[in-house]
């Protein structure tokens, strides 16, 4: 994975809540068997219509955000299924960054993974930063994690909380595997054990 | 101290805590399908790494799976090659794979329990969100992505953080023709579709001890879409019928151990809950959602929402879109709705029991004909049990397609989904825009909810029919 690193420009407002993985990434682009190209699908019917143009009005389509690497969006972003098809589609398309009051769960664990900065703030800082969005290319932010800050386009910042394993992991675009597999001897301790206690796994 | 069922599950599968608090947890079951698996299998070639446990990992195909005319393969290429890429990994990893003529085949949610792959205590995972459905058994389970399926099947572990434990109590007893359907939509209803995000949920209360195991199954199916990471379930007598037997299930001695280790999980008297939602079942009717998330949900005797009458401006637009998208006016009274497709089947509700429920409703009565309704069984053995019981026929007899075994029109990824602008009655977990095909418009129910809509061509109260 590479290594995360600041992330700077407009970012595109989707004012929409509960978006959910059916809508970052339909159905029919699940039947992929590799993990690059889906970009060009992300929220692809909200972008496209059925005959495959483009929709005017969705923001991603808005020459303003065609290149934004941050999204700025509603409460609950990402809920639904596991997908991670999700995650590689918003990070295909080049966006690093996600901003919401919350998102939902597994969502959220596969962001870390694909290099992708999911970040909670107060609803007061989303509605500032969705406000900021919508002023398009006169409002530039930059999200930096290693000081865990946003700075708006008027000089405010705002500073976000993580969890210092997943920044870490993020910053130095670690392999999990490789990492889960430098405790090989604790995994097969428990092993052995749970063998002699629970025989019937 | 006192611990919850959570606490203690999580604390018998700990395998390192980092000062960080970033945890490694051993995982005993793993689930895989074909669409969330390619990637991971191919991470592992890639890396010349091996599956750590093929033993305690079960593949099955559903999700691209045809539910008519199975024999003839799949038409479809990108299905077929997804399906025969699990086959083909499966082999080369040494994994356990039930092929789609294999009668035991079926949503990998249904199969799992079925085969006493899904144990009490024991922790569950699979790329696939409504994993949670297993904690019906006590057994911690939940969705993981795909990097995790690599990971999983690398090391036999995952990396997690331990989540908060909330208590759902459902009191008193359920109505007739009101269902664990109704029980996890009010649920959803009451908290939300984020209301249990960073929370395991565990149900308890006397209407969650009188469900049997396959009720709880449905329950727990869609604590996912409340949120939360899983749903639990405290395993009982009932759980024990349930497993009893069953090809995967400890057999003798180990049987007799396994049960005294089991009747060891439910939560201690006085554990700490974070959070506690306490709902009254006495008084539950059939429900059903009118928009496009699950928390969108209105008493059968309800009506639309009307967003003039909403304060909050985000919840407004929220409303006004998922009305737009739905073709529904404000007001409009629930029962006043005609459908065009009634879907009967899931991980949620394509269990035999469903089925059973669906063919009491429907028997001697004919689908409304502006309705097109199908039964897609969980799994082979849901199916053949349903024709030795003659399910078949009655639903056959009433108009209702009975199909092949798999996930089907739950999310469409087969040849099976709706058409722009129909409108589905469904007994699936999810009515998000699009979810069964584009333009498609759904509303969840229960299976009994399902069957009556099918009939009168537009939602009935159940109770009434």
């Amino acid at each position: 994975m590479e290594k995360f690193q600041k992330v700077e420009g407009v970012a595109a407002p989707l004012p929409i809540l509960n978006v959910d993985t059916d809508m970052i990434i339909p159905k029919q682009f699940l039947k992929t068997i590799k993990r690059t190209g889906l970009g060009k699908n992300l929220f692809d019917e909200m972008r496209f219509t059925k005959e495959g143009a483009e929709i005017p009005d969705f923001v991603l389509n808005k020459p303003q955000y065609r290149n934004a690497q941050i999204l700025v969006a509603g409460d609950n972003f990402g809920c639904g299924s596991s997908r991670e098809h999700a995650p590689w589609a918003i990070a295909d398309f080049g966006i690093k960054v996600i901003i919401s009051t919350s998102f939902a769960d597994i969502f959220y664990n596969n962001c870390f993974k694909n290099g992708i900065l999911p970040i909670k703030l107060s609803q007061c800082d989303v509605d500032k930063l969705m406000e900021d969005a919508e002023r398009g290319a006169n409002a530039t932010v930059s999200v930096d994690l290693e000081t865990q800050e946003i700075k708006g386009p008027d000089g405010g910042t705002i500073a976000f909380d993580l969890d210092p394993f997943r920044k870490h992991c993020l910053l130095e675009g670690l392999d999990d595997v490789g990492l889960t597999l430098q405790k090989e001897e604790k995994i097969t301790a428990f092993e052995d054990k749970r063998g002699a206690d629970q025989s019937w796994l | 101290m006192a611990r919850t069922m959570y606490d203690k599950i999580w604390d018998a599968h700990l395998v390192d805590e980092q000062d960080d608090g970033t945890c490694l947890l051993y995982i005993d079951r793993h689930l895989v399908h074909e669409v969330t698996s390619p990637q991971a299998f191919e991470g592992l070639r890639l890396s010349g790494r091996q599956v750590r446990a093929p033993g305690k990992t079960l593949a099955v195909a559903d999700h691209n799976v045809p539910t008519e005319g199975r024999a003839n393969g799949i038409a479809d290429e990108e299905s077929r090659i997804q399906v025969e890429t699990l086959e083909k990994n499966a082999k080369d990893f040494g994994v356990e794979y039930l092929e789609m003529m294999d009668i035991r085949q079926g949503v990998v949610h249904i199969v799992g329990p079925e085969q006493g792959f899904t144990l009490p205590g024991t922790t569950i995972v699979c790329g696939d969100s409504h994993t949670s459905t297993h904690g019906a058994f006590g057994a911690l389970a939940h969705g993981i992505g795909t990097s995790e399926v690599e990971h999983v099947l690398a090391t036999q572990t995952l990396i997690q953080s331990k989540a908060k434990n909330m208590k759902i109590e459902v009191n008193g007893k359920l109505p007739d023709h009101v269902t664990a359907k109704d029980i996890i939509l009010a649920v959803i209803g009451e908290i939300g579709t984020a209301g249990g995000t960073g929370y395991v949920m565990e149900y308890t209360g006397e209407a969650i001890r009188a469900l049997s195991v396959e009720g709880r199954m449905t329950v727990c199916n869609m604590s996912i879409e409340g949120g939360a990471r899983a749903g639990l379930i405290a395993p009982d007598e009932k759980t024990f019928e349930y497993l009893k037997g069953r090809p995967r299930s400890p057999q003798g001695a180990d049987w007799d151990a396994a049960v005294a280790y089991w009747k060891t999980l439910p939560t201690d008297e006085g554990a700490h809950f974070d959070k506690v939602v306490t709902l009254d079942a006495s008084n539950l009717p059939p429900l059903l959602t009118w928009g496009t998330s699950p928390e969108n949900v209105v008493s059968i005797e309800g009506a639309v929402p009307d967003p003039a009458k909403i304060e909050d401006a985000a919840k407004r637009t929220s409303v006004e879109r998922a009305l737009a998208y739905m073709g529904l006016e404000a007001n409009t009274k629930m029962t006043d709705i005609k459908i065009d497709r009634a879907f009967i089947g899931s991980c949620t509700n394509g269990r035999i029991e469903d089925i059973r429920e669906v063919a009491k409703i429907v028997e001697g009565k004919k689908v409304a004909s502006t309705v097109s309704a199908m039964v897609v069984p969980g799994s082979g053995l849901v199916k053949e049990q349903a024709e030795q019981e003659g399910l078949d026929k009655i639903l056959i007899e009433a108009g209702f397609d009975w199909r092949e075994p798999g996930c089907s029109m739950c999310l469409a990824m087969n040849a099976d989904k709706l058409e722009e602008g129909e409108r589905c009655a469904s007994t699936s977990n999810r009515n998000f825009e699009g979810r069964q095909g584009r333009g498609g418009r759904t509303h969840l129910v229960s299976p009994e909810m399902a069957a009556a809509a099918a009939i009168a061509g537009h939602f009935v109260d159940v109770r009434k029919v």
